[in-house]
């Protein structure tokens, strides 16, 4: 490519031909571009610039049949900043008019030829002048200060910007997969006819500026997540998509009714495995098993919970299956995250789509923080009549600490670190200016790991020293309690629906996932030899780490697996792989369909009550089945509507 | 409010108020050594040195990265931008506490300062953020006493800008006047500008530049905001308003010292302390320097013992 470096490509034009625009000033607009766009100088349609490949641009003028009636730029990435910021300095002259000045700014971090465009920000600034037979701008340092004074600006607009509602819906494929808004091309199931009846009515560039006013929003809220590993401390905002997604009254009853089996199946269990031990002994769930998860909690032996209660918050996942059904997919039992993100974005969505609100329907969520209070203010040991509630966090640095302070002012309680507590006596206490203040029930968004030095990671400093004895005193309350993560063990997981039959004598109201244990011999070689149909995941992980993805997968990869497999049988779990539901976005200025879980919030206190909604996740990259937000993932609201 | 929390608010508002300070000295400095005078260059820039960044060995500072030292210096402690960086820092860790104008002030004056890495020869850029700087403060005081509750979190973040001022301005007068040659008015205009307070003194004592008169409105006004007698009377309050509301038992120890601090500005006139000017402006900073461990021991920092008298 390097000969394109600076090439300068001529094509003669005459100058009746050149599009002159008034001499003008503006100023570039500095957004997303996405590929095709269009390019207008000074509002006057002038040509199509597409991105053919990673590093090329072209722009053909409305006539492209003459070879004289073309203007074309072409330009390459330097390849020393080809990584993060690829800078094209490209000049194009015509018959004495015009020279343009392309500067590419690539997001960081991108590697994959395809996506390098759809993530790549252009900031194109094109500048015409007729006073001078030839004009040469030079290449501004700074990409917005364009030193040619007299020259005008193209101001350049997205191909897709300016579609209407009706048209951005037009490339929408169905492709197999159980599709949350039709049934079939061009007919929306009934839950998503007032929403598929407004983007029909939307004009031009409507859901663009809707989709920009609910990112500004975000971004003034300070609704962000630290990206780590930059020295200033960037902050970016969780990516979201516009359109809501919608769970009829029937689906919602039914999920309800399966989460509330299925946690209080769970909860019974964690109380049983750290007790007695019944469901072991009857040879139900070996013991085999439970004692080898990652995250049993011997310390948790004969230790008594308030209430019996050992997950207080739940956030499970849930995905549809082509059949159109709800199905387990983990259950998040220790510190479940992402629930200030559904809180705020029904706020601005509130704000974007007063009118589909009404007529949908939607059931509140609002309520989510008072809840949250009640059950925790539920847990608080004896004899405390009005207690003192705190939620711990890692702090500032952590990347979930705009929850963290969200949710204590939400609920009016102090957001405490480890080192604002002390432990006398066994009872625990946070230091205030007003002295030493007694602690009842904290709200820990810690692992179990780092909550004690004393008993587990012992040079841990988020913690505080004696937390756990003030525990087993039974001083203080944890939401959590310790342990739980044995409940959310992936090799457990299997074993759920028998859980649930012993405890509950029912039948499972949700499906789970055929899953297979590499610690079974038989089912490990079943699984070793079809490595490309299943999806591999490491027992203790969470957040899409440690997978494999069969189908998506390279030989290499399945044969790297195949050894950690056989090398950690225990560890590893194998499920066929599941074509997710997919859910129409707003990317790149069309509607397309992506796939998408759910994960909704569940509270276990005096009973259980699940908020009618939660956060869908969305896999924004096309054909990704990966919906965790640090692999690429964005998130939904997630409407649930009343009868 | 937890300890942690009232003490970043202090120390967010002293490293903003330093900065301030430093601002308002390097525009002033900068301002003085375009004027030839008794004064050579390199002992100005020693007088702001020394009062800027104690300890920093000012005699060996070169003159002309004195104020890349002063403004930018990524090592030095007391440069502007790391002041600015300290106060978002604290505030940063307590974000929720603070109000979000607040936080988006000072943020984005983090950013427009840090933006610009500036070269150690570049005095034009040095002044540039130095001006930043002075915009800057004057709107985040104006941002916080307009947006903040007036409640405890308030009293601390006082506390902190004023224990800082009164203790940045002996430092400052201590500066001009340990020199034994006679200052000329250029310099003790240099003085009251670095205090934001030559219109002030000019209202009140008009333009004839005195010494005693100069060292009595900086002092002892107690109607001036960039005095210590004002300063250490805004302390006082912000005292009292935090002990009322924490009903501790155990101020005394406070309440003596900030007491006689007060007395000292209070009861006495300039002439008695013209001639030991020196060790009174010590001694003051020693007292506030007792007052801040005195308030750390009582509000953030107490033993366990002391909250379990048995």
């Amino acid at each position: 490519m390097s000969q394109c470096d600076d090439a300068i490509c001529q094509y003669a034009v005459p100058a009746s031909d050149v599009v002159l625009p008034t001499a003008t000033e503006r100023p570039l607009r500095r957004s997303w571009f996405p590929r095709p766009f269009h390019v207008f100088v000074t509002g006057v349609w002038v040509g199509r610039l597409s991105v053919a490949s990673s590093v090329m641009w072209s722009i053909r003028t409305s006539k492209p049949e003459t070879e004289r009636g073309r203007i074309a730029l072409k330009g390459s990435a330097n390849d020393e900043g080809a990584t993060d910021r690829a800078r094209v300095s490209t000049l194009a002259q015509t018959n004495g008019a015009a020279t343009a000045n392309l500067d590419a700014e690539h997001k960081e971090g991108h590697n994959e030829q395809h996506n390098s465009c759809v993530n790549s920000r252009l900031r194109l600034a094109i500048a015409l002048r007729t006073a001078s037979p030839m004009m040469r701008i030079a290449f501004p340092e700074h990409p917005f200060a364009v030193r040619e004074t007299s020259a005008a600006i193209m101001i350049i607009d997205t191909d897709v910007s300016d579609r209407s509602g009706a048209e951005t819906l037009r490339q929408y494929e169905l492709n197999g997969a159980y599709d949350e808004m039709f049934r079939a091309a061009d007919h929306p199931r009934k839950q998503y006819r007032q929403l598929y009846n407004l983007l029909l009515s939307l004009g031009p560039g409507e859901l663009r500026r809707s989709k920009h006013e609910a990112d500004q929003s975000f971004f003034n809220q300070g609704i962000t997540f630290t990206v780590y590993g930059h020295d200033k401390g960037t902050e970016r905002i969780f990516p979201h998509d516009l359109l809501p997604r919608i769970i009829t009254a029937a689906e919602w009853e039914r999920i309800e009714r399966g989460l509330t089996q299925r946690i209080t199946a769970l909860n019974l269990f964690l109380k049983d495995i750290y007790h007695e031990g019944k469901i072991i002994e009857d040879g139900v769930v070996p013991g085999k098993i439970v004692y080898t998860c990652k995250h049993y909690r011997r310390e948790m032996r004969d230790i008594k919970v308030p209430h019996d209660v050992y997950i207080t918050v739940v956030g499970t996942d849930l995905i549809r299956n082509p059949e159109g059904n709800f199905v387990v997919l983990e259950d998040n039992l220790r510190v479940p995250s992402g629930v200030s993100y559904m809180l705020t974005s029904r706020g601005v969505m509130k704000q974007i789509f007063p009118g589909l609100f009404q007529k949908c329907r939607v059931r509140p969520i609002e309520q989510y923080s008072q809840a949250l209070l009640s059950t925790l203010r539920f847990l608080a040991p004896e004899g405390r009549s009005d207690p003192t509630v705190v939620l711990l966090t890692p702090g500032a640095y952590n990347s979930a600490y705009f929850e963290h302070a969200y949710l204590a002012r939400q609920m009016g309680i102090e957001l405490v670190e480890g080192r604002d507590l002390v432990v006398h006596d066994n009872v625990v206490y946070m230091r205030t200016t007003f002295g030493l203040r007694r602690v009842d029930v904290i709200y820990r968004r810690i692992d179990d790991d780092y909550l004690d030095p004393l008993v587990f990671e012992s040079g841990s400093v988020l913690g505080a020293v004696g937390l756990f004895n003030a525990y087993r005193a039974g001083n203080i309350a944890f939401a959590n309690a310790l342990g739980t993560g044995v409940a959310d063990d992936k090799a457990i997981y299997a074993y759920v629906p028998k859980i649930i039959r012993y405890y509950l004598d029912q039948d499972p109201i949700l499906e789970s996932v055929e899953t297979l244990l590499m610690s079974d011999r038989a089912q490990r070689d079943h699984v070793c030899q079809r490595l490309a149909e299943y999806v591999v995941k490491a027992v203790g992980e969470s957040g899409g780490y440690g997978m494999l993805i069969g189908p998506h997968s390279t030989e290499q990869e399945r044969s790297e697996f195949r050894e950690k497999i056989n090398a950690q049988p225990r560890n590893y779990i194998a499920q066929p792989a599941i074509n997710l539901s997919t859910a129409p976005c707003f990317v790149d200025g069309a509607i397309e369909p992506r796939h998408v879980d759910l994960r909704p919030y569940l509270l276990y206190g005096e009973k259980i009550t699940i908020t009618p909604g939660g956060l869908t996740r969305v896999a924004l990259r096309k054909g990704s089945l990966v919906v965790n937000s640090s692999q690429g993932g964005g998130s939904k609201d997630t409407w649930v509507l009343q009868n | 409010m937890l300890s942690r929390v009232a003490d970043s608010l202090y120390w967010m508002s002293r490293y903003f108020e330093r900065a301030d300070n430093a601002s308002r000295v390097l525009k002033a400095t900068y301002g003085l050594i375009l004027n030839p005078a008794k004064f050579s260059t390199e002992e100005r820039w020693f007088r702001a040195v020394s009062s800027l960044a104690p300890g920093a060995a000012p005699s060996r500072v070169d003159p002309q990265r004195a104020l890349f030292l002063l403004v930018a210096d990524p090592e030095g402690e007391f440069s502007i931008v790391k002041c600015i960086s300290g106060a978002r820092e604290n505030a940063r860790q307590v974000r929720e506490e603070i109000s979000s104008e607040m936080w988006e002030h000072l943020n984005t004056l983090f950013h427009d300062v840090t933006g610009f890495e500036l070269q150690p020869d570049d005095d034009a850029g040095a002044m540039r953020v130095v001006s930043l700087v002075r915009e800057g403060s004057y709107r985040f005081n104006g941002i916080t006493a307009g947006t903040l509750n007036h409640d405890e979190a308030w009293h601390f973040i006082q506390l902190g800008k004023y224990m800082e001022r009164a203790c940045n301005l002996c430092v400052l007068l201590d500066a001009y006047f340990l020199v034994d040659k006679h200052a000329d008015d250029l310099d003790w205009v240099g003085l009251l500008s670095s205090c934001a307070a030559f219109e002030g003194y000019c209202k009140a004592c008009t333009a004839e530049l005195k010494p005693e008169r100069i060292a009595n409105f900086l002092l002892l006004k107690p109607e001036f905001p960039y005095s210590v007698r004002y300063s250490l009377d805004r302390m006082y309050e912000a005292l009292n308003a935090i002990s009322d509301l924490s009903l501790s038992h155990r101020t005394e120890r406070v309440e003596r010292l900030i007491g006689r601090l007060r007395s000292m500005v209070a009861y006495v006139q300039v002439d008695e302390i013209i001639a030991g000017l020196n060790k009174y402006l010590a001694a003051i900073i020693e007292q506030c320097r007792e007052l801040h461990s005195a308030v750390h021991e009582l509000y953030i920092e107490y033993p366990i013992e002391v909250a379990f008298p048995n």
